[in-house]
């Protein structure tokens, strides 16, 4: 298993092999069945210090983390911080090394500037998990989808699998299109050219601007939100056009060959890039995605620790 | 009287297009003679150079000194030291410090900081604009009057094209350039990296080709209509290139400069997010620095300018998107010309020499970049062989924000002479026999 540990921080899905990849989903598909039980807890983090360090808004992830941090019976400490780092008067350099001066073992760090995550594991010894930063990656939201997907259809490989909308913008695509590409799924994005970043056919990605082209071809869609500040940046004309043109709706769902799989990262605009009944719908693993996150980040922050992959078979604690 | 002797170097002087073992004489600031075996009385002082190469003092026509207001990044005086130390007896200095040159005043004080510090000569740069806002012509008249040789909104583009057309015509009064920084705002606003597939990679927004090659077409449109003289800087792509050399065929009033960076890096140096990379106009793709180089051999593009832009250890160590654009380049200019230019056989070594020297002065009619008899005797002696590392602790610049630290170069400055007097020697210690 030597070949798929992980090194000291989780950045991004770009650096890891599909070894490593598959190692997580493994040891998170194991780690799922502690959120089903009564007493949510399992002693492998027992003592770590893990400080998740919030630079951008976020509910979701911040509270998926924090369970899965907790369910490891790690001590956990939330920061939440808004604006850059210039304008409230610390810098990254120097919040990291306090954060180190304080002998925190891991750090979970989300941030508005692609890179952060690297620049502060290059500077602090802490383990360091990349909770999305800028437009740059979400790495477990990408191990998540993938398990979703592994759960859905048995095997990554050979999926076909469209992530649809604000691709430009997204940390979320970027991260998917590097896990499924490198476990072997055929990826395409759809949306209207001005969302979509230049480069992606040289990343072996196929670009569509229809979403009928996309739900025709796809076994899965994994649905991103359009957020307001694109009508505000000239890049869509409006939300009510883009729901008319790119949203997915149970009538354009309706004229596909087979029943193709709904995800989305969250939090969804209902109504703009899909709508309720879809995201309702039989189809809809969105729920899914959710429960598959906490054990997707038990997974990552047990392996970065050093724990081994067959946990299980590790003596139990009793308490 | 004061006088100099530099013998027995491969004198290279491109102004005149000669390239052969001779002495330089200089009196009193002044090429006196140069020749073979001059006879000079024996009390002049004499400098060695022979292994070496003698040329024309580098001339740099786009620097930010930083002075006023930004010292804590480069001084006046720091930065005409590590302009000497790179070979360079000429500077001009663009005009975004803090206050801005927009004035009389300020032009004179810039002039009198390089003076006190006795290095480089420092020819300053007037804003096009007053306080580079873009709206109002600032007194091109009295800036040139107390020492200026161009203006620049450097830094900035020239939004307005009214603005740049009333600037070109305005500035025939007075002969001197408008060079402009050309970069379309609202296509740019934003980016940190050339857009393209590492900037999708890297999640950063990106700054397109387009941006620089809309606004090199409309200062060549005004430069047609104006008659005026239009310097464009730090040009970055082929696109650009090619609108360069059309209008050069069509025998129009345009020059332009490219950075050593824009001839040897690409955007694929901005992986890791290392924000010694970080420039405006962005590096580009491996297209664009093959243009950039071939522009460079064949005039397309007239000269290399560093853009020598000192920023403080601390705004470098950031997040990529808030980090500032820009880096240092006075100490690295000549190796990297060779490194990219000369070892590959684009250009030869005088005709790299000649595109620091001897066409920069021209472009932007100063004196300097040659080695003719009574020209100002700013001389440089270079070891084009010499090999040597990039160390932040040897440059002498305020600030080592250079993206070539560790790597090793061949070619550097050992003596530099402006005005008769040397004001930079490197001092190599002559190995224990």
């Amino acid at each position: 298993m030597k070949d798929a540990a992980l090194g000291k921080d989780l950045v991004g899905l770009e650096d890891l092999t599909a070894e490593q990849i598959t190692a997580i989903l493994d040891t998170a598909e194991a780690f799922k069945e502690v959120s089903e039980r009564p007493i949510k807890k399992v002693p492998a983090l027992r003592g770590k210090t893990i400080v998740n360090l919030f630079f951008e808004a976020s509910t979701r992830t911040r509270i998926s983390f924090e369970f899965a941090e907790k369910r490891l019976s790690a001590d956990t400490v939330n920061v939440a911080t808004q604006g850059s780092s210039v304008s409230k008067g610390e810098t990254l350099v120097d919040t990291a090394r306090n954060l180190e001066a304080m002998r925190i073992d891991m750090v979970v760090i989300r941030h508005h500037a692609s890179g952060a995550a690297k620049f502060l594991g290059e500077r602090i010894r802490s383990n360091v998990i990349n909770a999305g930063d800028g437009k740059h990656e979400h790495p477990t939201q990408g191990l998540l989808d993938l398990l979703t997907l592994r759960d859905r259809f048995g095997k990554i490989a050979g999926l076909k699998v469209a992530i649809c909308g604000d691709v430009l913008h997204s940390r979320v695509a970027r991260s998917n299109i590097w896990g499924l590409t490198k476990l072997g799924a055929q990826v395409a994005v759809c949306g209207p050219p001005t969302l979509l970043p230049s480069g992606l056919a040289d990343l072996g990605v196929t670009v569509m601007h229809r979403i009928d082209d996309a739900i025709q071809w796809a076994d899965a869609l994994n649905i991103l939100r359009l957020q307001l500040e694109r009508m505000e940046g000239g890049f869509v004309p409006s939300l009510r056009e883009y729901n008319r043109i790119f949203g997915v709706s149970r009538e354009r769902l309706a004229r596909a060959k087979r029943d193709v799989v709904i995800m989305h990262p969250g939090p969804m605009n209902r109504g703009v890039e899909i709508d309720s009944d879809v995201a309702d719908g039989p189809n809809s693993v969105i729920l899914s995605q959710v429960t598959n996150g906490v054990a997707v980040r038990m997974a990552v922050l047990y392996l970065l620790a050093g724990g081994s992959p067959d946990w299980r078979s590790q003596a139990p604690d009793d308490r | 009287m004061n006088s100099l002797l530099i013998s027995g170097g491969r004198v290279i002087d491109p102004s005149r297009g000669t390239d052969g073992i001779a002495d330089v004489y200089i009196i009193d600031g002044k090429i006196e003679a140069v020749g073979r075996n001059i006879t000079v009385p024996p009390e002049v002082p004499r400098v060695n150079a022979v292994g070496k190469v003698v040329a024309p003092g580098f001339v740099d026509v786009h620097v930010h000194l930083r002075e006023p207001g930004q010292e804590h990044m480069e001084t006046i005086a720091t930065g005409a030291m590590s302009a000497v130390a790179g070979g360079f007896t000429g500077v001009c200095a663009m005009p975004n410090t803090d206050p801005v040159i927009d004035n009389q005043a300020a032009v004179g004080f810039v002039l009198r900081q390089a003076i006190r510090a006795g290095k480089a000569r420092v020819y300053p740069i007037g804003c096009i604009s007053v306080g580079q806002k873009g709206q109002q012509l600032a007194e091109f008249g009295e800036m040139v009057g107390a020492g200026a040789v161009a203006v620049s909104d450097d830094g900035k583009p020239v939004v307005s094209s009214q603005l740049m057309r009333t600037a070109l015509e305005y500035a025939k009064t007075f002969g001197i350039p408008v060079a402009d920084h050309c970069e379309d705002p609202t296509l740019a606003h934003g980016g940190a990296m050339h857009e393209g597939l590492v900037a999708t990679r890297l999640g950063l927004k990106g700054i397109p080709s387009a941006a620089e090659e809309i606004m090199v077409a409309r200062d060549i449109i005004l430069a047609e209509l104006t008659g005026g003289h239009v310097h464009l800087c730090h040009m970055s792509t082929r696109g650009s290139v090619e609108l360069i050399r059309r209008a050069k065929e069509k025998g129009l009033r345009v020059t332009a400069e490219a950075t050593p960076h824009h001839f040897s890096l690409t955007h694929e140096r901005c992986q890791g997010y290392d924000t010694n990379a970080k420039m405006n106009p962005p590096l580009r793709e491996a297209a664009d620095r093959e243009a950039i180089r071939h522009a460079l051999k064949d005039g397309t593009i007239d000269c290399i300018a560093t853009d020598h832009a000192p920023h403080h250890y601390d705004t470098k160590q950031r997040e990529f998107d808030d980090a500032p654009n820009g880096i240092v380049g006075l100490e690295t200019a000549l190796g990297i010309g060779i490194r990219e230019l000369v070892e590959p056989g684009l250009l030869s070594l005088p005709g790299l020499i000649a595109k620091m020297s001897t066409v920069p002065a021209q472009v932007f009619r100063l004196p300097g970049g040659t080695l003719a008899v009574g020209a100002p005797a700013d001389v440089v002696v270079l070891d084009p062989g010499r090999r040597w590392t990039v160390r932040a602790d040897d440059l002498h610049s305020k600030s080592t924000n250079s993206p070539y630290l560790g790597e090793a170069l061949t070619g550097q400055a050992e003596v530099t002479v402006v005005g008769g007097r040397i004001v930079f020697d490197r001092g190599v210690a002559k190995p224990d026999a």
